[in-house]
């Protein structure tokens, strides 16, 4: 980090302090722009909720919506803005259009009452924050837009003055061009934030990116955001997450023991297997079992399950010999069913993490990840699964998620093609067609910092669970689905050579050696 | 006969504030000379919680409550024309 000197505002905004560095320029205005829809009023209501939260007045200035208005839409957001009022935290200064009275012009005029306004709130509470929503309003309703400029810039000299730190929101009419209407940021340059709200393949998006802090750093690029019920703007700041996790060489049970000695010894307890499959290969299996594994050993495990019901879980469960239900009143486990489709992979992502961190797991499993994959753009997926992962593993847990392969033999998923270099370990399982028999395949493709079998192997399912066999021998091209068979007779007469020529060197050996 | 009541909200004694103040002047002792006229001015600098009373943006700002209807005039009111024409005054009886 570059020891800058400009004194940093945290905002308390979930997120947007890690991309702004600690947060606003202190005693600075910051322009935040957007389009209609972009989550302004939120940004610049919750900057003040958050100050008020470490005992920090505010002022906000509404140029748009009515006060009454506002307290009504921000109480859904857990923020009471009337109780505020009454306590001396939080002031108005509604400049909200009085739709029943017109004005009329007639000769020059200045913005005086307005400033006069804005400093005796921000003196009469003693205010640290202020916000301003949204400019483009007040440009709207007075003609010269000159006179405008001059005053706001007028106003935020006056901010300065009083050493209050401001968000001031103005409109963009597209997501990507100019900074915002009525060239606001000709006298609000110095820092500016940029909220969008994009629409990609059909869904919803919606990023903010700080475009510039001037004279200090912050995270470049744009991030997801979302906005959430009871709390407001949460911004991910995916690349920003430090990938430094420390990894332990410490094993833990995958629950089934051939499985354990395929991956050398077990899984990595702050790694990530990926198991991917085609449907009814036996994913859902290896989840279940890596959770009873953890339940087993006392240790809390969290089951995120997006593609089966809870009922049709926990009956495969007992299918297998065991018992979810028991498990979750013991208090070691927890079954979360969830639709993908219920909300945005950002809301989802945050969601998982409240109950991650309200739960405490040792173990986390997703099944699957494919299921969440339908919900959202390629970009979206991979950073949910960035998230996902680098929190996981920063918790010191061992993660496993499922992947499900479109084809039914061999093929790859794209959730694979995604997310295979995030993961640290690979299991395959894979339908093998074996002289017009359906039989299943298992192979560990790769694990990160051990060595592994290599061999694909014969597994079956049974009432006690999965059950790994012999390698296959007379097979090749599992992986691709471009199955070859290998005569056995073939097969016999090499391994008959191999066991001749040792035979035979021993036949040489020994009466050299007699 | 209806009382004119009229409320003026200026930001200090300011060139746009003086031209207001003359032109209300004016128009109340020659072209409202006969009727029963109430003029307040504010100076929202001194009295700026009465100016987020009434929500004043704008300085000099003029507000007639009396005769109805409302209004609210922004400006240096450069010229008394106009401003009786913006306040419909004198009132008709």
């Amino acid at each position: 980090m570059c020891a800058d000197q400009i004194e940093r505002l945290p905002t308390g905004i979930t997120g947007f302090d890690h991309i702004a560095n600690g947060g606003l320029p202190k005693g600075r205005t910051t322009l935040v722009s957007g389009t209609a829809g972009s989550a302004k009023t939120v940004f610049a209501a919750q900057f003040l909720a958050a100050g008020i939260k470490r005992g920090e007045p505010g002022v906000f200035v509404t140029f748009e919506e009515t006060p009454e208005a506002l307290r009504r839409n921000m109480l859904g957001f857990g923020w009471d803005i009337a109780r505020w009022e009454a306590e001396g935290k939080w002031a108005f200064v509604d400049v909200s259009p009085q739709p029943e009275e017109e004005l009329v012009e007639l000769g020059a005029y200045d913005l005086g009452a307005l400033l006069a306004r804005i400093e005796h709130a921000v003196r009469s509470i003693g205010a640290v924050r202020l916000s301003m929503d949204s400019l483009g309003a007040i440009f709207t309703r007075l003609n010269d837009s000159r006179v405008v400029r001059n005053e706001l810039l007028r106003i935020v000299s006056t901010l300065r003055r009083l050493g209050v730190t401001a968000v001031l929101t103005a409109e963009r009419t597209q997501e990507y061009g100019e900074i915002a209407r009525y060239g606001v940021e000709e006298f609000v340059s110095d820092d500016v934030v940029i909220l969008r709200n994009l629409l990609e393949d059909e869904k919803r998006r919606r990023t903010v990116e700080i475009l510039k802090f001037r004279g200090t750093s912050h995270q470049k690029g744009s991030f997801p955001f979302t906005v959430i019920p009871g709390e407001g703007i949460h911004v991910i700041p995916l690349s920003a997450i430090e990938l430094k996790q420390r990894s332990s060489s410490v094993r833990t049970t995958s629950g089934n023991a051939e499985l354990d000695r395929m991956c050398g010894g077990g899984f990595f307890r702050d790694s990530i297997v990926l198991v991917s499959g085609a449907t009814g290969t036996g994913k859902t299996l290896m989840a279940t079992t890596f959770m009873a594994a953890g339940v087993r050993q006392n240790e809390r495990s969290l089951l995120f399950a997006f593609e089966e019901s809870r009922d049709q879980l926990f009956r495969n469960a007992i299918g297998w010999g065991i018992d979810f239900e028991q498990m979750e009143r013991d208090g070691l486990l927890r079954v979360i069913c969830n639709y993908p489709e219920v909300t945005s992979l950002e809301d989802q992502l945050i969601f998982m993490k409240a109950e991650i961190d309200r739960f405490r797991p040792q173990r986390v499993a997703v099944d699957s990840l494919s299921a969440l994959e339908r919900v959202a753009t390629i970009k979206g997926f991979r950073e949910f699964v960035i998230g996902l992962t680098s929190f996981i593993k920063h918790q010191e847990m061992a993660g496993l998620y499922t992947a499900t392969t479109p084809t039914l033999l061999g093929g790859s998923s794209i959730t694979e093609a995604h997310i295979s270099t995030i993961t640290d370990s690979i299991i395959l399982l894979r339908y093998v067609e074996l002289f017009g028999e359906m039989r299943r395949g298992l192979t560990v493709l790769k694990m990160r910092g051990s060595s592994h079998d290599k061999d694909i192997r014969e597994f079956t399912i049974d009432s006690r669970g999965m059950h790994i066999g012999r390698p296959f021998r007379n097979i090749s091209g599992i992986l691709s689905g471009q199955f070859t068979h290998i005569a056995p007779s073939e097969i016999d007469r090499l391994s008959a050579m191999f066991r001749d020529d040792e035979s035979s060197d021993a036949a040489q050996d020994k009466p050299s050696a007699s | 006969m209806s009382k004119i009541v009229l409320h003026l909200y200026i930001a200090g004694q300011t060139p746009r504030a003086e031209r207001a103040i003359n032109t209300l002047r004016q128009m109340i002792e020659h072209d409202l000379a006969g009727y029963e006229c109430e003029l307040t001015i504010i100076d929202v600098l001194a009295n700026p919680q009465q100016a987020e009373e009434q929500k004043i943006l704008a300085t000099p700002t003029l507000i007639k409550s009396l005769p109805l209807p409302h209004r609210r005039v922004i400006g240096d009111l450069s010229n008394v024309k106009d401003l009786l024409n913006v306040l419909n005054l004198p009132p008709q009886s």
